[in-house]
């Protein structure tokens, strides 16, 4: 029984040959990019951007889907509670009210705020194509490598990759321990208070807990006897040295980010795109 | 040997800080370059500690007093790190798998090296030529689920090896391996050993699978003392090895069962070097006297399996026409290697997969619609690990769980929770924290929270998993006990000994599909079998034909049923 955290897809393609290290720092960038600015159309260009390489990377739908309608759940109710909260934010941004209906007492949809939201909302679906390349075509073992590689100490990243090492058999024990919970009369079923419920899983966890202490006194055994922790570094068998490739990639981030960060400062004079004026 | 001693040992004693009494005492010990030891002892003897004490476990993680000295290479412990030493000493832990460090092979293998900061290219050089000495280059990509316990093995001796250290240390390199597996990993060990000259120390408790390949020198410690230092013919020919509970190689047994006294001068430590020339006839002779037992009579069918077949994804199958039928009152063991199906039958059985096509019958009805709990009511399932199970602090808690959970009152519930205890022989600690028992005793804890519940079967995974010969007699003493109450007991399993002493009935399982279902003595006896299920050929067969008896499977039998008549005996005369 093979379980995996999320199905890294094995193929041959320009995104899949970067090395960790690259996918990382363009994913970092990209988002400082995204996350920066509230030019709509710059966000638009970087959603293209990131659908592109999603496209090139062969990604399929099926992969995503449970991730994609997760993500749009969210979005939608974002939106929603935002305007709840602040249904004349866009007007105080702009400067300007144009109204195109009204709802009820303080509600009214003016285009501002239509303008706003829509900005918002294409600023975090354009994050999540770039979030899900990273994690789909990076190889597990080169996340810790990477995530050394942009200064993260390398006992945190190494966290990160004995995580992953473990996750499977956690989870498959967790499954093991459930079941025999259930035989001796352990209901988890919907059928229970959440009371109930809450106070059986208990059952689980505690068994869970023990045996995974067990679990961490061996490998920390033998992490130390083959000598973690001696030096202030450490050198990683899966990194790969960058190419041509990685170059181009990391060269059209930066340009990206750059174009970002002078669209704000040169044409709008601020992170925000102002048409109303 | 005329070289310095590699290790040396000189008085010393050693004391965890959380033990009231020295866990090693005064130990004197010598070990020269290019040796091979092995150090058996019972659990809790002290053998583990000793080997902490060298590759500076001890003191960098278990805390304690020690006096005396130990050196390695010369240097005095005390002033080395555990890096520094585990640059001369590389240690294999048990348990292949918890030890796996990295994701692939590769990583694992290197890890060591990547802590010494090596550059990527040199590392990946060193890598391809010490995984091609342990016959791993060609899976270096692969991630340690796609891997055979042996591959796991050979991986974890590679990852020691990276560091080219001068001595290898095997921390019970047996337990959790199937007993080819564990043949594998003795002669993997062996040849390295040859190959590299390096001194090789195994500790371990299982002595005959060791033995299987040569050692120069056997260390007993029993009690934190060393009681013999001993080559392996002196050793099996003494009276140590009974003396501290450690088992004697069964041909060792049978040989003196049949009244031969077993002497040095018979090569008598290894299967290979024994020499039966002279004590033949004595022993055709025992096995001629012997009165060939009745098969035991059969019960009324309790489980039956017809046609069972299960897939856990529809594409693969797991399970393949499978057919047995229980009766009442048996001791049954499924056997085959990892991944042969023994687990998924278990599941299909307790109800936590439901088969694809097929029957499960309980007493002739189909229980193909009755939940777990239901079927809780007349299975229950122990788990290999007692902590996977344990939930409560309290052993009374623990046990009565599954009836509090079902509703029975508590004035129901307390003699109920007596009895069971009783039966388990854990009456004395009912009102006990269960942090305060052994392992032996928590396994127990954790049959009597199923069998208070009174199911006619009990499954048992592993039960003997990582035990020595002493717990492991008791826990099997114990559901022979059972037994007798009128408990059919399923075992899952593939410690052969069990087989042989315990369940005059095994069902072998091969990649999902039953290919033997008869006596221990028969499925040991037969290659094929042996080959399938990843078993090993008993020792008693290659003495059966090493003195010429032609039946080697009644030969096997006779062993089993005088070993279980005089067991009988003892029990009588304890109940007595």
């Amino acid at each position: 029984m093979k379980m995996k955290l999320f199905s890294y897809n094995l193929v041959d393609t320009y995104v899949h040959r970067l090395s960790g290290l690259t996918k990382l720092i363009c994913f970092l960038l990209l988002t400082f990019a995204v996350m920066f600015s509230y030019d709509i159309r710059v966000l638009i260009f970087v959603l293209a951007f990131s659908l592109w390489i999603l496209r090139i990377s062969l990604i399929k739908y099926k992969q995503i889907r449970l991730m994609v309608i997760y993500v749009a759940v969210f979005l939608i109710t974002n939106a929603i509670i935002a305007y709840l909260f602040a249904p004349e934010y866009g007007v105080d941004l702009y400067g300007t009210r144009h109204e195109l209906a009204h709802i009820l007492g303080r509600y009214s949809i003016t285009q501002e705020q239509m303008f706003y939201q829509m900005t918002k909302l294409i600023k975090y679906a354009s994050v999540i194509p770039l979030g899900i390349i990273f994690l789909l075509t990076t190889n597990p073992s080169e996340f810790a490598s990477s995530l050394n590689g942009v200064g993260v100490h390398y006992k945190a990243a190494f966290a990160v990759e004995l995580t992953l090492r473990y996750f499977p058999d956690v989870q498959r024990e967790y499954h093991d321990i459930s079941q025999a919970q259930q035989a001796r009369g352990l209901e988890l079923s919907s059928k229970t208070k959440l009371g109930t419920r809450f106070k059986n899983s208990l059952q689980i966890i505690i068994p869970l807990i023990f045996s995974t202490l067990d679990r961490i006194e061996l490998i920390s055994n033998a992490m130390d006897l083959r000598g973690f922790g001696k030096q202030k570094k450490r050198t990683w068998y899966n990194q790969r040295r960058l190419t041509k490739e990685d170059v181009l990639a990391i060269v059209v981030s930066v340009a990206i980010f750059l174009f970002t960060i002078a669209v704000s400062v040169f044409v709008n004079h601020s992170r925000f795109y102002n048409p109303f004026i | 040997m005329t070289s310095k001693p590699i290790i040396s040992f000189k008085n010393f004693t050693f004391q965890y800080y959380s033990q009231a009494e020295p866990t090693l005492y005064d130990i004197n010990l010598d070990i020269y370059p290019g040796e091979k030891i092995l150090i058996v002892g019972p659990s809790g003897s002290g053998k583990s500690t000793l080997g902490h004490c060298l590759n500076g476990l001890i003191p960098f993680s278990y805390k304690g007093n020690s006096t005396g000295s130990l050196t390695i290479n010369g240097q005095e412990t005390r002033e080395l790190d555990i890096f520094t030493l585990s640059k001369i000493i590389g240690t294999v832990l048990q348990d292949a798998d918890g030890q796996f460090v990295g994701l692939t092979v590769g990583e694992d293998i290197a890890f060591a090296m990547e802590n010494d900061c090596v550059d990527t290219d040199t590392m990946r050089k060193r890598v391809k030529d010490v995984s091609a000495m342990v016959d791993m280059d060609k899976l270096l990509t692969s991630s340690p689920f796609e891997l055979s316990g042996g591959q796991k093995q050979r991986t974890s001796l590679a990852g020691v090896m990276i560091d080219d250290v001068d001595v290898l240390l095997f921390d019970e390199p047996l337990a959790n391996l199937d007993p080819k597996t564990g043949k594998v990993a003795i002669e993997i060990i062996d040849d390295i050993q040859k190959q590299s000259q390096k001194t090789v120390i195994i500790i371990e408790h299982r002595l005959e699978d060791v033995l299987h390949r040569n050692v120069d020198r056997i260390l007993v410690i029993d009690e934190g003392r060393i009681i013999a230092d001993k080559d392996a013919h002196n050793l099996v020919s003494s009276s140590v090895l009974l003396d501290t509970g450690i088992r004697e190689p069964l041909y060792v047994t049978a040989l003196k069962l049949a009244g031969v006294s077993v002497k040095p001068e018979m090569l008598p430590g290894h299967i290979s070097s024994i020499q039966t020339k002279e004590v033949a006839m004595d022993v055709r002779n025992w096995f001629n006297a012997q009165v060939k037992a009745s098969p035991e009579k059969e019960g009324s069918s309790l489980l039956t399996m017809e046609k069972v077949s299960f897939s856990y994804d529809g594409v693969v199958p797991i399970l393949k026409n499978i057919n047995f039928d229980i009766a009442e009152g048996e001791m049954v063991a499924i056997v085959g290697k990892n991944g042969a199906g023994k687990s998924t039958v278990s599941k299909v059985l307790c109800g936590f997969e439901l088969e694809d096509e097929g029957r499960v019958l309980i007493r002739g009805e189909d229980i193909r619609n009755m939940t777990i709990r239901e079927r809780a009511e007349t299975i229950g399932l122990v788990m290999q690990n007692p902590n996977q199970m344990i939930s409560k602090p309290m052993i009374y808690d623990e046990v009565a769980l599954g009836l509090r959970l079902r509703g029975v009152p508590e004035e129901e519930i307390e003699p109920r929770i007596k009895k069971v205890l009783a039966v388990c022989g854990l009456a004395p600690f009912i009102k006990w924290p269960i942090s305060a028992l052994s392992y032996g005793q928590k396994k127990r804890v954790t049959i009597a929270s199923i069998l208070v519940l009174e199911p006619d079967i009990l499954i048992l995974d592993e039960p003997t998993a990582g035990q020595d010969y002493r717990h492991y007699s008791e826990i099997m003493e114990f559901l022979v006990r059972i037994n007798r109450l009128g408990v059919t007991v399923i075992m899952i399993t593939h410690d052969m000994h069990l087989m042989l002493e315990y369940t005059p009935r095994s069902i072998v399982l091969a990649g999902g599909e039953i290919v033997a279902d008869t006596s221990a003595s028969a499925v040991l006896t037969d290659a094929d079998i042996i080959e399938k299920a990843n078993l090993k050929v008993t020792s008693l067969f290659n003495l059966a034909q090493m003195v010429g008896i032609p039946d080697e499977t009644a030969f096997v039998q006779s062993f089993i049923d005088v070993e279980r008549r005089l067991r009988d005996h003892e029990d009588e005369a304890v109940q007595l």
